[in-house]
């Protein structure tokens, strides 16, 4: 206080020297440049994406380039809709098998496990996220698909009445393996984030529960997961962008097949396998390599609009607390 | 007349006289005893070897300075102190004759015959007005008929029944703070229990929604045991019919509550209630 004083006693009024604002305005500026970096070279990525793949839309139509069935190198025809089903079918299963195991795992740790083993257990379920997706899709080339195709081919003969699963002939890479090795990977960022949304759960809420003689799951079901819901829906988007653009694990184990399959068991493509395996190729192709281009501008889109939908659920989770 | 605790399931002639007791008429009530009880938080001995009964179809008050146990004290009751890690009981507590600490009892037994409110209303916050009293009965597997008209009877317990009985389907948490208390008071009898623990139960209400709940009180002891811990004298003066004074963690006095506020026997609750310390 006494030294305040003295200062402002010294310098003779109350305003700081422009020298001394230096600092706070040279970091808004150098901030203010950055984001605008940013959203500058998105907005560039975008545009040049686009003006690159005109051609491909020129030929075939958005629409149509989208929404044909019909992917044939040899013949120059480019539809993309095998890539962005396979995309979708791999997505749907890494959501399917991923997020209840995430939501198992954020709830053992936060609620469960012995104190002790919380950070150990952190810490190796976040480590899952630090292996290289390329040594992922090695483990499912080598290892997932030789040993899980007889068990593949089981519930595909145990389940022969339920239309896409049941009745197939379980070919050795296919949209289950690579959904599989999908749900592996998003599994750390889910996870992650449940638990955090899990932690804020207020102990209030918890013990008003317990307090009316709810056993540990009827509290999980009472009061943790309804006030949750929300942010793990959140996490679960998170997750599911991280799915679609996933590339080399899902390339290696997809089977590389430009149609739509007929079951879950069948070999397909993706969005983003399909461009990293043709880009070579396609050097030498300008309709080939426009329409890899547009493929990832529909990528690009489909992971924005996923990312759109998640900070909508995030945001009416804030909303509503 | 006992308390079934343990696991296995109600006899028809229990389950009747536990429904006879949700029921307004007057019951017998049951007598919680304390015997020696000692609580810890890790290394910090917060309840140090208390003796003290509650009698049935009583208020008891639990006053003294803050961090002197009372809270921990009550946690100990419904076996919720050992929810949080790092805590240990000591001693006994009975509910009539039964040993709540003994292993054959169930701990989500003990919480329905022994309900609780706390400081902060804390109805569940997704939840509507009758989805939060309805929390508790649907544990146990109370449905359809049965479990409106039990909403219905707890609501009206709580003295809530008239203010919300149009709109049970609104969210709990748009009711004013002592709206939303009577909600998890009567969120807390919806289970049936025989004693109801309150934990400075008006402390974060208004002088008139605090008159509510004191009436309340009053008029919840025709049924229940009913030990309200509180720092606020003049409430526990209002409200109880017995008053226990704790200081550092042990029980100084307790007894019929004008004695203790006009001439208690040891000084200390002497200071404390003439507004000395705490």
């Amino acid at each position: 206080m006494a030294a305040s004083a003295a200062a402002i006693s010294q310098s003779g009024s109350l305003r700081g020297s422009p020298l001394s604002r230096l600092p706070d305005r040279a970091l808004r500026i150098v901030l203010t440049a950055l984001a605008v970096a940013i959203l500058t070279l998105i907005a560039f990525f975008f545009i040049r994406l686009y003006v690159e793949a005109r051609p491909a839309f020129a030929r075939f139509g958005v629409f149509g380039f989208t929404f044909n069935n019909d992917w044939d190198v040899s013949r120059n025809v480019f539809g993309a809709l095998p890539l962005v089903v396979g995309t979708l079918i791999t997505a749907a299963v890494a959501l399917i098998i991923g997020v209840p195991v995430a939501i198992a795992a954020a709830l053992f740790v936060t609620e469960l496990c012995p104190r002790r083993a919380r950070g150990p257990l952190t810490i190796m379920l976040d480590l899952l996220a630090a292996v290289p997706s390329v040594v992922y899709g090695l483990w499912g080339v080598f290892v997932l698909i030789p040993k899980l195709k007889p068990a593949e081919q089981w519930v595909t003969d145990k389940l022969h009445f339920i239309p896409f699963i049941g009745g197939a002939s379980v070919a050795g890479p296919n949209y289950f393996i690579g959904g599989l090795i999908l749900a592996i990977m998003i599994l750390p960022i889910v996870s992650a984030i449940t638990r955090e949304v899990m932690a804020t759960v207020p102990a209030d809420h918890k013990e008003a529960a317990l307090a009316l003689g709810a056993t540990r799951w009827e509290m999980i079901r009472t009061a943790i997961l309804p006030y949750s819901r929300a942010g793990i829906t959140g996490a679960a988007m998170l997750g599911l962008g991280r799915a679609i653009g996933e590339t080399i694990a899902v390339t290696l184990v997809i089977g590389n097949a430009p149609r739509i399959g007929s079951h879950l068991f069948d070999q397909g493509y993706t969005l983003a396998a399909v461009i990293a395996n043709e880009f070579g190729e396609a050097a030498n192709n300008p309709i080939h390599r426009a329409a890899l281009i547009a493929a990832g501008l529909v990528l690009f889109v489909l992971t924005l609009l996923v990312n759109a939908a998640a900070r909508v659920f995030i945001n009416r989770r804030t909303a509503l607390a | 007349m006992t308390v079934s605790l343990s696991t296995h399931a109600e006899t028809p002639l229990e389950q009747k006289r536990r429904f006879e007791h949700g029921g307004t008429t007057m019951a017998a009530g049951h007598r919680v005893s304390l015997k020696n009880l000692s609580a810890w938080y890790e290394d910090q001995h917060a309840v140090k070897g208390v003796d003290l009964d509650f009698e049935p179809n009583k208020v008891t008050a639990i006053i003294g300075p803050s961090g002197c146990g009372k809270s921990t004290l009550l946690r100990c009751i419904n076996r919720m102190h050992e929810e949080i890690p790092g805590t240990r009981v000591e001693g006994e507590v009975l509910l009539d004759d039964q040993a709540l600490y003994s292993d054959a009892v169930d701990v989500t037994a003990v919480r329905r015959a022994i309900g609780m409110v706390f400081q902060k209303p804390n109805p569940f916050p997704t939840m509507s007005i009758f989805d939060n009293v309805a929390a508790g009965p649907r544990l146990s597997g109370t449905k359809g008929g049965d479990l409106r008209e039990r909403v219905e009877r707890s609501l009206r317990s709580a003295a809530l029944w008239d203010e919300v009985k149009d709109r049970l389907n609104q969210p709990g948490i748009g009711l004013s703070g002592g709206q939303q208390q009577r909600l998890c008071i009567a969120r807390a009898i919806s289970v049936e229990p025989e004693v109801v623990l309150m934990d400075e139960p008006a402390s974060a209400l208004d002088p008139a929604s605090t008159l509510r709940i004191e009436e309340l009180v009053e008029e919840l002891k025709t049924r229940y045991t009913i030990v309200i811990v509180t720092h606020n004298m003049q409430q526990a003066a209002r409200a109880s019919d017995t008053t226990a004074f704790m200081l550092d963690g042990e029980l100084i006095e307790a007894g019929p509550t004008e004695k203790i506020f006009t001439k208690p026997d040891d000084e200390r609750t002497e200071r404390y209630v003439s507004g000395k310390f705490g």
